[in-house]
């Protein structure tokens, strides 16, 4: 492209004419324009220390909604790295790994003795039980490797966003290649020397993938994994959600009724390259440990499942530490786990103290307030400043009063509160014609954090996707 | 502060299940919230939220009424005085107004409010902010000699029949303060059409201290009555009053130096508003833009028209007089008993302005169309949203059809 061109091509972007007008773009760029980055103080910095290896691991079936687990040991069995803990009662092959070689120490059962977590004492030696490398074969052959080795487990199904099921050919999977949401993860730390077991991945949802192939999106203006092949690239312009998978399908090629589709997110695609490589088992990840109250923000290269005080996530006091975003993460504590698809720890000051009107709460100036509406003057401020949010919910709960609020962070050709209604009231025609095949609770995570109302959008999208699926059987 | 909020939780023990005062509750989780937010943390989803709340919102609707409150108070007095002939200063014309509108103030939120209290205590759920910006419009779409106790009488109606019997905040079809207009509007229609738009204008006619000519009707009462007559009569003796110079002249009308509801006569002062809820993303700038273009639209058609006098006034002229802006900028654009859908702003924006025009020209008989406008728009606002919302799933759908084939 000449400068002409880029000048033109600018404009289009800009003025988003009809598509038809553009010129021909190779980049392939998708200008995503709704959404919001709130910009958190606590951004990690690039520096990415190598954690010491963790004492104890968990593996936590509750990160993987929809999944019933069967115990494959006991309390006391010894593993290897790559030996099963449990698998799912439903879709029997699919076998959950630990990532340590070591001692099963503790099944920790929550309410009606439903299993929360499974811990594993590392004995350090970190030997590996070995799969052998993957040479070749047929699809069903591939499916039963992945699933046998505890790498399968990360693939994700859409609707619904459940566990996938490994009798399926979806249609297409989508890999995102960038995390939009606050303090996320560097792409180019996450993939730093693992560029050949990504694109081993890749080749193998290649395989895995119907007739729409393996999409894999970029931040635009990132070259780090430009040099993918086997799939299809397409890069996103614009704040968080952008970097959400479900935006990235949505405006390539949306999910309709009956189809299924495939995720799995990026470091999980280097485990699954690695895994078909090596033959062992990895749970590799690099995670991004930022938010106000962390000390030294920063990354750090780890194994999923680890013991957060262990990886080096040290807060000020009476922090709450979330494993996963600050829009999605669960509360964690200092000595919870890093969850099976986290790949950030943030800590922020949690919000006890009530906020006098004046002073700090619903009539002060509120110069250190971040809203997307413009109720308070900081929408004047930079772009640049950073803000330090505590956890307070700032209101009560309401029924929905404001309109025009969620559409606006929600790049979806789908009305978002409508939606919710039809789940409030159960009306599942209502929702499958208003499109919940297309989301998933995260999507709505931005929605959540604007409501006036206060809201709880996610839990209820959680629920209306359970309902349907059960409805659906 | 914290004297202030260890002296509510030392009483707070008496209020809550099984103190002296427990009935009391509501009141006194409203007056705790009111001046704290309360230390609640995220629980699920989202750990962060937004910084703003309904009380915010409510709030800066509220800021944004304060030019027309103001406004309205001086024109009060600046019209009585008028009306006698007499000088009169700034101060002196707001005392009055002063003096005019803090009872209806103190009625609106008294008895509002009060039902508000009645009905959360017998639902055990909190106080919602709704009816802080309802209790704020209704004084100011009222006129200035309207009984007491007819007000109390609209905002009672309006508070039980158009929102808690739907179920409070949130849930009402119909626009609450407008609710209470139509009900004084339909109820007492022979005191409304009578000589309350301006202060003590009844009593000073009777003393004959009335300057010359003097009537203390509307804009819109003057247009009305010259329906069914002749052009060239109805040009002579009210017509003239519109033209430059006149009472109504396009410059009076905007700025609001006329006679009308409380807070509703000068289109300035709306315009303020109307500025500040767009600017803070409060208001819909779709609903206020379209509103606008409908009323214009409206005006420019009967313009074209021109059967009679009241059809030949400008546009621009129809739009800043009566209730139009205020209706446009307060009333139309409540996001509960508007159209919710981005498209269907546009949609019920448009329809609203284009009606409000509309019905106070073919219908002399209601000079306020705006408020049978809005309210009627109110209705199809959900009408107007099942359409947009039918247009997505249709779109969805036809995406299926390729997939299927």
């Amino acid at each position: 492209m000449d400068k002409s061109d880029s000048v033109l091509h600018e404009y289009f972007r800009r003025t988003r004419l009809p598509l038809a007008w553009k010129p021909l773009d190779m980049s392939n760029t998708l200008r995503i324009k709704k959404g919001v980055d709130i910009r958190l103080a606590g951004e990690p910095s690039l520096h990415c220390d190598n954690s010491p290896h963790p004492k104890v691991v968990a593996i936590q079936p509750t990160d993987f909604h929809g999944l019933t687990p069967k115990l494959v040991v006991k309390e006391g069995s010894s593993v290897q790295v790559g030996d099963a803990l449990f698998y799912d009662k439903t879709f029997t092959t699919v076998m959950f790994a630990s990532p340590v070689s070591g001692t099963v120490k503790e099944i920790v059962r929550g309410a009606k003795r439903r299993i929360l977590a499974v811990t594993v004492e590392s004995d350090g030696a970190n030997t590996a039980r070995d799969f052998g490398p993957w040479n070749g074969g047929d699809r069903e052959s591939l499916v039963a490797h992945l699933a046998a080795g505890g790498v399968f487990g990360a693939m994700r199904q859409r609707p619904f966003d459940v566990l996938a099921n490994p009798a399926d050919t979806p249609r297409a999977i989508y890999v995102s290649g960038f995390d939009s949401a606050p303090l996320a993860v560097d792409t180019a730390l996450a993939v730093d020397g693992k560029i050949e077991h990504l694109q081993r991945g890749i080749d193998a949802l290649g395989q895995l993938a119907g007739s729409g192939g393996v999409h894999v999106g970029l931040r635009q203006g990132d070259n780090t994994l430009a040099s993918l092949q086997g799939c299809t690239l397409t890069s996103f312009d614009g704040p968080h959600p952008s970097g959400n998978v479900s935006v990235q399908i949505h405006h390539t090629a949306p999910i309709n009724k009956g189809e299924v589709l495939w995720t799995i997110g990026l470091q999980d695609v280097i485990n699954l390259g690695s895994f078909l490589q090596t033959g062992r088992y990895s749970a590799d990840r690099v995670v991004a440990l930022g938010g106000s109250e962390m000390v030294n923000p920063r990354h750090v290269r780890t194994i999923a499942g680890s013991q957060l005080c262990d990886i080096g996530v040290a807060a000020k006091e009476g922090a709450r530490i979330i494993s996963g975003s600050v829009l999605t993460g669960i509360t964690a504590g200092k000595d919870g786990f890093l969850g099976a698809f986290s790949t950030q720890v943030v800590a922020l000051p949690e919000g006890h103290e009530p906020k006098f009107l004046l002073t700090d709460g619903w009539l002060s100036p509120g110069l250190d307030k971040f809203s997307v509406s413009r109720a308070y003057p900081t929408w004047l401020m930079p772009k640049k400043k950073q803000y330090t949010l505590d956890t307070n919910q700032n209101g009560e709960d309401r029924a929905f009063v404001v309109s025009g609020q969620y559409e606006a962070v929600f790049p979806f050709d789908i009305y978002p509160v409508h939606l919710i209604k039809s789940i409030m009231v159960n009306d599942i025609d209502a929702m499958e014609k208003l499109g919940i095949y297309e989301v998933a609770p995260e999507d709505f995570a931005l929605c959540e954090f604007v409501c006036t109302s206060k809201i709880p959008v996610q839990s209820i999208v959680r629920e209306g996707l359970d309902a349907l699926k059960l409805e659906l059987g | 502060m914290k004297a202030i909020h260890n002296l509510l939780e030392s009483v707070k023990p008496h209020f809550e299940e099984g103190g002296k005062l427990s009935s009391l509750w509501v009141v006194f989780d409203s007056l705790e919230t009111f001046a704290f937010t309360p230390g609640h943390v995220t629980h699920s989803g989202a750990h962060i939220r937004d910084g703003i709340d309904l009380k915010r919102t409510m709030f800066l609707v509220i800021v944004a009424m304060l030019p027309c409150l103001l406004f309205g108070m001086w024109n009060i007095g600046h019209q009585y005085h008028l009306s006698l002939g007499t000088p009169s200063s700034i101060i002196a014309n707001v005392m009055v107004g002063a003096w005019k509108v803090t009872p209806l103030i103190v009625v609106s939120y008294g008895v509002g409010l009060g039902i508000e209290f009645l009905f959360a205590g017998m639902r055990g759920h909190s106080i919602n902010e709704g009816y802080l910006v309802s209790g704020m419009l209704i004084p100011l779409i009222m006129p200035v000699d309207v009984p007491l106790w007819m007000v109390a009488l609209a905002v009672a109606f309006a508070v039980v029949v158009a929102k808690e019997v739907f179920g409070g905040t949130g849930m009402n079809i119909l626009n609450v303060a407008l609710t209470a207009r139509a009900f004084l509007f339909f109820a007492y229609p022979k005191q409304l059409s009578g000589e309350i738009w301006i202060h003590d204008v009844a009593t000073s006619k009777a003393g004959g201290l009335l300057v010359d000519g003097y009537t203390g009707a509307t804009a819109l009462g003057h247009l009305a009555g010259t329906v069914g007559m002749a052009a060239s009569e109805a040009s002579s003796t009210t017509m003239s009053l519109f033209e430059q110079g006149g009472m109504f002249s396009l410059g009076n009308c905007f700025l609001g130096l006329i006679p009308g509801s409380v807070g509703e006569t000068s289109a300035l002062a709306c315009l303020l508003g109307a500025a500040m809820l767009i600017w803070t993303g409060i208001g819909s700038w779709r609903i206020i833009g379209s509103f606008l273009a409908g009323g214009l639209v409206m005006g420019f058609l009967f313009n074209l028209i021109g059967a009679n006098a009241y059809m030949t006034i400008s546009p621009v002229h129809q739009v800043v007089m009566g209730g139009f802006m205020f209706g446009m900028v307060f009333m139309a654009t409540d996001p509960v008993s508007a159209a919710q859908t981005n498209r269907g702003k546009l949609w019920y924006g448009f329809f609203g302005g284009l009606f409000s025009i509309m019905i106070r020209v073919f219908n002399p008989a209601y000079p306020e169309g705006v408020m049978m406008a809005i309210l009627f728009m109110n209705v199809m606002a959900p009408l107007i949203d099942h359409y947009v919302i039918e247009a997505n799933i249709k779109r969805r759908e036809k995406r299926l059809t390729p997939v299927a084939a």
